[in-house]
């Protein structure tokens, strides 16, 4: 056991990627000799040279566009996209061409590629550089949409992609790549399409993840002063997405509050709530509470706090859960006529 | 003997600055000519032989012919499937006929092509089942070929978007050490997209084998070529990415594969990717469900009916004394049994299942879409008992 910061598995994840297969590619902006703006390829070409890890030109639809004809011609592109809202020109590439072609072909060509995106805010960075965009990869059949929040995740989840028939777009919480935690590489943790107790807990359950997993389990930690024993579960794969888990979770606790970073309106909170709801109405003492970014673009860094979920918005939601089995007063007004 | 100034500096002329020698220009050999490369003329007559585009050896020309008949007559017949309502929709290539088969011929067949929505009739010159090549217009499937199999990316309609995937294929395979080469169809129009500049760009800087194959028929649906640019022609964009470049007369077919030959021969040799304009017309709307005469008079389409690529390689040919009469009675009759198989197979209503919708979204299905599955399959199966 080792301290290791979720920087550091990710480069290891794609070292020993590419140590294990070596029609695995690694490509995309400065991701060659200045290894990465964040250092995830760190190394990596000097180890392995630069046809296995190399710049390309400055074009990101041109960088995943020409992932799908490597992939077509038997390669694994592993690309990089160097920030959420600049991986936007690839995504007529990526709704178009890389989540259908299995599909469109009847599974005759498929494109297994990794594009990573570190994503989501909390570092104080200016506009166009903090965008949570998972929700635009979920809502497209045929990518398959990863986020880890801890650093044991961060390398399994990578290999797993890395090694997936299908594409993965993974999804790297820019906010945790540096944290470090205790870890003994190289480690495999639960498969894809599995989400995670990370904390039991009999009163309610928080769902999170990505960027908010932390948060949710700071805020479970804060609850016990408040007397109440939550459950956070991290969500680690949107799609596929693990119902059961989530499900089985809620049933046991009773109630529910999904924490994610991205704003709320048609966001994977959303979708979320709504299929806890429908697997656990029965179950359920309140309603599915939802905490979110607010549904504004992205704020600039002196106010982004305001924005950012807080444990005190989770605690307030969790406040809210009808413990008196008394409905909150504002779901009864709301909406009718004065 | 005294000298004036004057004539001193007659008699010894000041000397001149010896001249810095021209720096070689290094676009040089990247333009293409100022007029579209022409081999035949218009009524059919060989022009000068040029050494830089060699005449193709008269057998090929010959097939060339034989596959623009059989193409112009599945072309007609997949515009009268879809007025009979087979075809969801039809865009046409009549009168593109020498690109559409000049860019099968030029290739290999373990070679790549990257086609749009246009070039139904070049796959199925390139062998592909026309059944199998109409699945996406009839509506069954998006494609309806392997592609892996039938080294054919399926047609491609967000545009440009395929000239980055060759780029890609191309780079890959001579990476792993092929000699394939990637030919790209695409429009005119297209090449305003930006993943024309990248792909292109892509290609020139990992000196990927590409060749990248404009048909410029002069309309993007209603928007004329001048909307689209203001190059002096569009082969002139190869110069900004540092890729050679040729303009060609796309309804000159001997013209159209001699020089597909040479920007083939050029990317497998491993000198990266060549860009090639045709100039040509295509004779019908857009698609069928297009109306023309909002933007283009007749006289224009008239003007373009006398430059048909078809009569101009028949006249040659006959004048090479390789193609007669019964030659030409032969392939026709050729066309028209392709034709009718291809209409008394379209004439079938084709099954499709609901189920398999769920089978190629991933390699496994999910959760969720099993239980898609599962609630589709009941609704079929209360559905067929109702009507039991
Ligand atoms: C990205 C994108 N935008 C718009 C369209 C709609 N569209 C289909 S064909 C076409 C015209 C293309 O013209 P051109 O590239 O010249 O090819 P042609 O149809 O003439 O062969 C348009 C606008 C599309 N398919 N994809
Ligand atoms: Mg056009």
């Amino acid at each position: 056991m080792a301290t290791m910061t979720m920087a550091k598995a990710l480069n290891a994840a794609l070292a020993d990627a590419m140590l294990d297969d070596e029609r695995v590619l690694v490509f995309g902006e400065d991701v060659g000799q200045l290894g990465g703006v964040f250092r995830i390829t760190d190394g990596l070409q000097a180890r392995f040279g630069d046809k296995r890890c190399f710049d390309t030109p400055l074009a990101e639809a041109g960088i995943v566009g020409f992932a799908v004809g490597l992939a077509m011609s038997g390669l694994r592109p592993v690309v990089e996209m160097q920030f959420d809202a600049f991986a936007y020109p690839a995504f007529e590439q990526i709704a178009s061409h890389v989540a259908k072609l299995r599909n469109r072909t009847r599974g005759a060509l498929s494109v297994p590629m990794v594009i990573r995106v570190p994503y989501a805010g909390g570092i104080g960075g200016v506009e166009h550089h903090c965008d949570s965009s998972e929700a635009y990869y979920a809502h497209t059949p045929g990518l398959k949409v990863v986020t880890p929040a801890t650093v044991d995740d961060a390398y399994s989840l990578l290999r797993e992609a890395i090694d997936d028939p299908d594409p993965v777009v993974f999804m790297e919480p820019k906010k945790l790549y540096f944290a470090g935690a205790e870890t003994a590489l190289p480690t495999r943790t639960e498969p894809f399409g599995r989400a995670v107790v990370r904390r039991a807990g009999r009163d309610a359950t928080l769902v999170a993840y990505g960027p908010a997993v932390p948060v949710a389990l700071e805020a479970a930690e804060a609850a016990r002063d408040e007397g109440w024993d939550l459950e956070v579960v991290d969500v680690r794969t949107i799609v596929p997405f693990d119902d059961a888990t989530i499900a089985a979770s809620v049933r046991r606790t009773g109630r529910c509050v999904v924490v994610q970073e991205a704003q709320g309106f048609a966001g994977v909170g959303a979708e979320i709530a709504a299929r806890v709801q429908e697997r656990c109405f029965h179950a359920l003492h309140a309603p599915v509470l939802r905490v979110s970014g607010l549904d504004i673009p992205y704020p600039a860094p002196m106010l982004e706090h305001t924005h950012l979920p807080s444990v005190d918005r989770v605690l307030d939601a969790v406040a809210r859960l009808q413990w008196d089995d008394q409905p909150d007063r504002r779901w009864l007004t709301e909406g009718s006529a004065a | 003997m005294t000298t004036t100034p004057q004539a001193a500096r007659r008699a010894s002329p000041r000397k001149r600055r010896p001249a810095t020698p021209a720096a070689p220009d290094p676009a040089a050999g990247l333009l293409p000519e100022t007029t579209p490369v022409r081999l035949l003329d218009p009524d059919g007559t060989l022009l000068p032989a040029r050494a830089d585009y060699p005449e193709p050896p008269v057998e090929a020309l010959r097939e060339m012919y034989r596959r623009m008949v059989v193409g112009r007559r599945f072309d007609a017949q997949a515009t009268a499937l879809t007025k009979q309502g087979r075809l969801a929709v039809y865009p046409s290539s009549r009168g593109q006929e020498a690109c559409q088969i000049g860019g099968v011929l030029a290739l290999r067949d373990d070679d790549w092509v990257f086609p749009t929505y246009r070039e139904s009739m070049a796959l199925t010159a390139r062998g592909i089942d026309p059944v199998e090549v109409l699945t996406l217009l009839r509506g069954d499937w998006h494609c309806g070929y392997d592609p892996a199999q039938r080294r054919t990316a399926p047609q491609c309609t967000p545009l440009a978007t395929q000239c980055v995937h060759a780029a890609g294929l191309a780079y890959g395979e001579s990476y792993q050490g092929r000699d394939t080469v990637a030919l790209v169809y695409i429009g005119d129009g297209a090449t305003s997209e930006g993943d024309f500049h990248e792909g292109v760009n892509f290609a020139a800087v990992f000196k990927a084998p590409v060749v990248y194959f404009v048909q410029n028929n002069r309309y993007a649906i209603s928007v004329p070529l001048s909307r689209q640019t203001a190059a002096p022609s569009l082969a002139y964009k190869g110069v900004g990415y540092g890729v050679p470049s040729e303009q060609v007369d796309g309804n000159d077919p001997v013209a159209v594969l001699a020089v597909l030959t040479r920007a083939v021969a050029h990317a497998r040799a491993g000198k990266g990717p060549f860009l090639v304009e045709a100039h040509t017309y295509r004779m019908e709307p857009h698609t069928n469900a297009d109306d023309a005469t909002r933007y283009r008079d007749t006289d224009e389409v008239e003007a373009w009916r006398d430059r048909d690529p078809l009569a101009r390689l028949e006249t040659y040919l006959r004048g090479r004394g390789v193609l007669d009469d019964a030659a030409v009675a032969e392939i026709a009759e050729q066309a028209e049994t392709y034709a009718a198989d291809l209409r008394e197979r379209m004439n079938t209503q084709p099954t499709v299942d609901p189920l398999s919708l769920f089978d190629h979204v991933y390699a496994e299905p999910t959760t969720q879409l099993v239980e898609q599955r599962e609630q589709v399959r009941a609704e079929l199966a209360a559905a067929a008992e109702e009507d039991a």
